[in-house]
């Protein structure tokens, strides 16, 4: 009995004398790269605010998503985390997260004129600002500049007939076995760019899908008779064995993809032939085209008890200096204008495309269900790659899956309706 | 008869080749040198034998922390869930009580319901008795199992009666008879119990990959999926990371496989 | 009563824990998959609805379950037999008269079983790479072309199937190898005496005596292919086109990944009733069978 009662109280006091060291211990979960990247950044930092100790978990990116809600749901969240733009609906929806806007009013560092606005914009729910972005990720070409020029093109395309013509024409030079592009379908991102492209919401303000709407039934159109007449291979990215291996080699010349690549094929394409691919920002129906406002914003969760000390990292990581500091780490793009004046991002030109597309960009529905929506149409156009289903009859049944996913949030929406109405206080 | 014995041994090593071609290449790729294994014809055997694979899991990711997690829950695991069982087991094979055999039935019953029904509630009990991301909550479902109340019942009704009856003659308390005559008599089952103990808390990872947040209590297997799922392309360095996975659990099983099979046939086959 | 509160005494701590963390658990989830509990109710139980009947009759008009039921019964209906074909196989192995190095092969057998499912996992994923996994090579050898496994929808619960009957024919094999060596050697003689050869005496003597033990197997392990989850969650996450989606990934993603809870308890449930209907069904049959 009398060791384990000394054991107890050694092990109290151990406990009790870490958290009395002074100060505050922050928990941050980062996802993938950046997550071993913020850790660089961190020490200094702590050396400026020695009352503040930060302590960083790194996630898979494959198992944020799960882990974020588990954590909501079992009350583990840590004080602030990196949080995907696309998510940030959804965790708003959870009454999970702080709103930013005093704070930022408040601290001069951070000024929204130097971001883009589109990232501005995607961190923006109902008039409130959620997240500080912090890096930015957006989707556009990849591609064979020497291929595209041995098929008689000088240049990029700059819209989707012109794409269509390059893809055909380079379909024909590379022959059976090899093709133009490469759409993953188990990536929904490249049909959810060209859905972005429309003038048309993917999700309706009332909650509905919109799916069969003009604008959205031309880019499955285009999509799918992509796949469908052989210029992309109807696979998932796990049956690709090295996708820069097999890009260099020609199996395709075209891919939709984000600035992380940027560094990925800088170094496991061999340097002879850096020179033959390069980005460009993607094309439009009817000239250059809109991509994702995509990336990752620093939150902090509103149950933290650290949210002072947590504002003072956001504020830290958010200097245009620090953003650079970052991409040089991770090779993420910064999300403030006046960072991209820095020589190494001016004078790319593979980066100076990104810089062009992020001037273009929207946000996806700002809505919970979105990821799942977002599932729900990668799982209906995999099925339709492989088939003969008409573009008509997939559209139709996206709005019914839609519909069927977005059904709590009308009943939401409406019972918000009715509380209105009936006198409650009222948001306008 | 001659041609008969060539077939049954040829067979036999086939499907031995199999069973344990898998786990031998395994080892294999785990040697290799990063990039070796994505070439065809796959190769059999490593040119240059490395342990650059290993060295690089345990620098750059916490592996050495994920097994000792792993060991220490498995470990725990064995030790309470093979106190409660036998405990379980032994009451239920040799003692009256009302609504016994009743109760039994019912847990049998209870085999057929798959455990993932039980995970979300769980989950949820857990959050309101603060047991999320701690160790006694990766516990929480091994603590007794139905299986191994099971199987301690189905060894315990071999003690012969008699034997007990003589001690309860003799003026011996219920828990003294437990502790000096069943005991040692279920010892055999008891090895098994603590094996499969061990072995199902070490392979689980649908509960610790819930209930466990912090990456740095992660268990083992939590930590190989999350690799494989990462890291599509690097095969050399997942193979290495089953190596260190599975070498535990395959040690075990060689060192104690005698105990272990033959207290599963027992549990299985009798009743 | 002091050996009653003595059996009490035993039993109690187990039964507490099962009570609490199993039993309880599972009401629970009875209750919920009459609510729709979802991510907004996580938020605020306040948004919290109870529907009845709704989710099971969403669930039998939701393409997806029917679809992850299909891929877990094609899964029942091509591993239980082969697995226990593969059992009955070595375990006769294993058992005849003229195998050497008995014991070494009984522990290869089984090797597999102990093994973690994640890892080895790992491993036949990569073993059926399309370009550079072993199993293409090996069908090569003999002529026969690559298969895309994990990629095509059509091999994708296939190659599932054999990865499973290769992780679990060790355990049916122990109980099949019990079940043999229990049979009487008179009964073989008297057969060899009335000149039955070794197919005969396969026929006549061996099967009729295993049939109880054939059966305790094919129950056993058809309810644990019916609760098929590991694999696909580590090889394929359940593609692709969600081919090798079964129903226990279902409830998996629908539970944590979208915390639809109360659908996802729902799908458990159909599950646990159709294994329950299926042993009540095996269970009859037998009898009958055997009163025959």
């Amino acid at each position: 009995m009398i060791p384990r009662q000394a054991l107890t109280i050694a092990v109290a006091l151990l406990l009790g004398s870490c958290a009395k060291s002074g100060g505050v211990t922050l928990t941050v979960w980062a996802m993938g790269a950046e997550g071993a990247a913020i850790g660089q950044l961190i020490p200094a930092f702590e050396k400026a605010n020695p009352d503040i100790h930060v302590d960083v978990e790194q996630i898979p990116f494959t198992e944020a998503h799960q882990k974020l809600l588990t954590g909501f749901a079992g009350g583990s969240l840590p004080d602030m985390a990196q949080l995907g733009n696309s998510w940030l609906p959804e965790f708003e929806a959870l009454s999970a997260l702080q709103p930013l806007d005093d704070r930022v009013a408040q601290t001069p560092v951070i000024d929204p004129a130097d971001y883009f606005p589109g990232i501005w914009d995607a961190s923006r729910i109902d008039g409130q600002l959620y997240g500080v972005p912090w890096y930015v990720d957006t989707r556009l070409l990849f591609y064979r500049r020497d291929l595209l020029k041995r098929v008689g093109f000088d240049h990029p395309p700059k819209d989707w007939a012109e794409w269509r013509r390059q893809m055909i024409a380079i379909k024909h030079l590379v022959g059976p076995g090899r093709y133009a592009a490469l759409l993953p379908l188990n990536e929904y991102e490249p049909l959810e760019v060209l859905g972005l492209q429309q003038a048309e919401p993917m999700v309706t303000a009332d909650a509905h899908g919109n799916f069969e709407s003009p604008g959205f039934r031309r880019a499955l159109a285009f999509y799918l008779e992509t796949i469908r007449s052989g210029l992309a291979p109807a696979v998932a990215n796990t049956e690709i064995a090295n996708l820069w291996d097999q890009f260099d080699r020609g199996d395709f010349s075209f891919y939709i993809t984000g600035p992380w690549q940027l560094g990925e094929f800088a170094r496991r394409i061999p340097p002879a032939r850096q020179a033959e691919w390069s980005t460009a920002p993607m094309p439009g129906p009817d000239g250059p085209g809109t991509s994702n406002a995509g990336g990752s914003s620093l939150v902090i969760f509103r149950k933290s008890e650290h949210q002072e000390a947590a504002w003072k990292l956001i504020a830290y990581l958010s200097r245009p200096a620090i953003e650079l500091q970052f991409h040089r780490l991770t090779g993420d793009l910064p999300p403030r204008r006046s960072a991209w004046r820095a020589p190494e991002l001016a004078g790319d030109p593979k980066a100076q495309a990104f810089a062009v597309q992020l001037r273009r960009v929207e946000p996806t529905p700002k809505v919970p269900e979105w990821e799942a929506i977002a599932t729900m149409m990668r799982t209906v156009t995999e099925a339709a790659a492989h088939n003969r289903m008409p573009v008509d009859a997939v559209a139709a049944e996206l709005d019914r899956r839609a519909d069927a996913i977005l059904a709590k949030r009308r009943w939401m929406l409406a019972r918000e309706k009715t509380a209105t109405v009936s006198g409650g206080a009222g948001r306008s | 008869m001659k041609r008969q014995k060539i077939l049954v041994n040829a067979s036999m090593w086939l499907l031995g080749l199999f069973a344990v071609a898998p786990l031998l290449w395994m080892v294999s790729v785990s040697l290799m040198q990063p990039g070796e294994a994505a070439h065809f014809p796959p190769p059999l055997l490593p040119a240059h034998p490395t342990l650059q694979n290993y060295v690089i899991l345990f620098a750059t990711t916490d592996m050495a922390r994920f097994f000792l997690n792993s060991l220490i829950l498995a470990t725990l695991a064995s030790v309470i869930s093979t106190s409660f069982n036998v405990m379980a087991g032994y009451a239920f094979a040799k003692l009256e009580f009302r609504g016994r055999d009743a109760l039994f039935r019912w847990l049998l019953a209870a085999l057929v319901i798959p455990a993932q029904v039980a995970m979300i509630p769980l989950f949820l009990l857990c959050k309101e008795l603060g047991l999320v991301n701690s160790y006694a909550g990766v516990l929480v479902p091994s603590i007794a199992t139905v299986f191994g109340i099971f199987l301690v019942r189905q060894y315990a009704l071999a003690i012969p009666d008699e034997l007990l009856e003589a001690a309860r003659i003799d003026g011996a308390g219920e828990w003294r008879i437990f502790r000096s005559i069943a005991l040692p008599a279920l010892t055999p089952i008891l090895v098994t119990l603590a094996t499969f103990a061990f072995l199902a808390s070490w392979s689980d990872f649908l509960w610790p990959l819930i209930i466990l947040n912090d990456t740095d209590m992660q268990t083992l297997p939590v930590a190989l999926a999350n690799l494989a799922r990462e890291h599509v392309q690097d095969i050399e360095l997942m193979m290495a990371g089953a190596v260190i996975t599975l070498a535990p659990v395959l040690l075990l099983f060689l060192m104690v496989q005698r105990y272990y099979l033959s207290g599963l046939l027992a549990g299985s086959i009798k009743g | 009563m002091k050996r009653n509160a003595a059996a009490w005494m035993l039993a109690a701590p187990a039964l507490f824990a099962l009570g609490l963390f199993f039993f309880l658990p599972i009401a629970a989830a009875l209750l919920l998959s009459f609510t729709d509990f979802d991510l907004y109710a996580l938020a605020d139980l306040g948004n919290l609805r109870f529907v009845g009947l709704g989710n099971y009759l969403t669930l039998l008009r939701t393409p997806l379950f029917g679809k992850a039921l299909g891929n877990t019964i094609e899964f029942v209906v091509i591993g239980v037999p082969l697995s226990i074909a593969t059992s009955l196989g070595a375990a006769l192995m294993i058992n005849s008269r003229l195998a050497r190095f008995k014991p070494l092969f009984r522990t290869i057998f089984f090797a597999p079983v102990v093994t973690t499912i994640v890892a080895v996992a790992v491993i036949w994923r990569y073993l059926f790479n399309t370009q550079f996994g072993l199993i293409n090579w090996a069908l090569g050898l003999i002529g026969l072309g690559p298969v895309n496994w994990l990629g095509d929808p059509h091999w994708a619960m296939p190659a599932i199937v054999i990865f499973a009957v290769w992780k679990n024919f060790g355990y049916n094999m122990i109980i099949l190898l019990a079940g043999l060596q229990a049979i009487p050697d008179e009964l073989y003689e008297a057969a060899r005496i009335d000149g039955a050869g070794p197919a005969a005496q396969f026929r006549h003597v061996t099967m009729p005596a295993l049939a109880p033990v054939m059966l305790v197997v094919s129950i056993l392990t058809m309810a644990a292919y019916f609760q098929l989850f590991a694999e696909p969650y580590v090889m394929t996450q359940g593609g692709p086109v969600q081919s090798t989606t079964s129903i226990l990934y279902l409830m998996f993603t629908q539970g944590f990944e979208f915390w639809n809870l109360g659908y996802a308890t729902a799908v458990a449930f159909v599950l646990f009733a159709i294994l329950f209907a299926l042993t009540l069904v095996q269970l009859r049959l037998s009898r009958r069978w055997s009163d025959r």
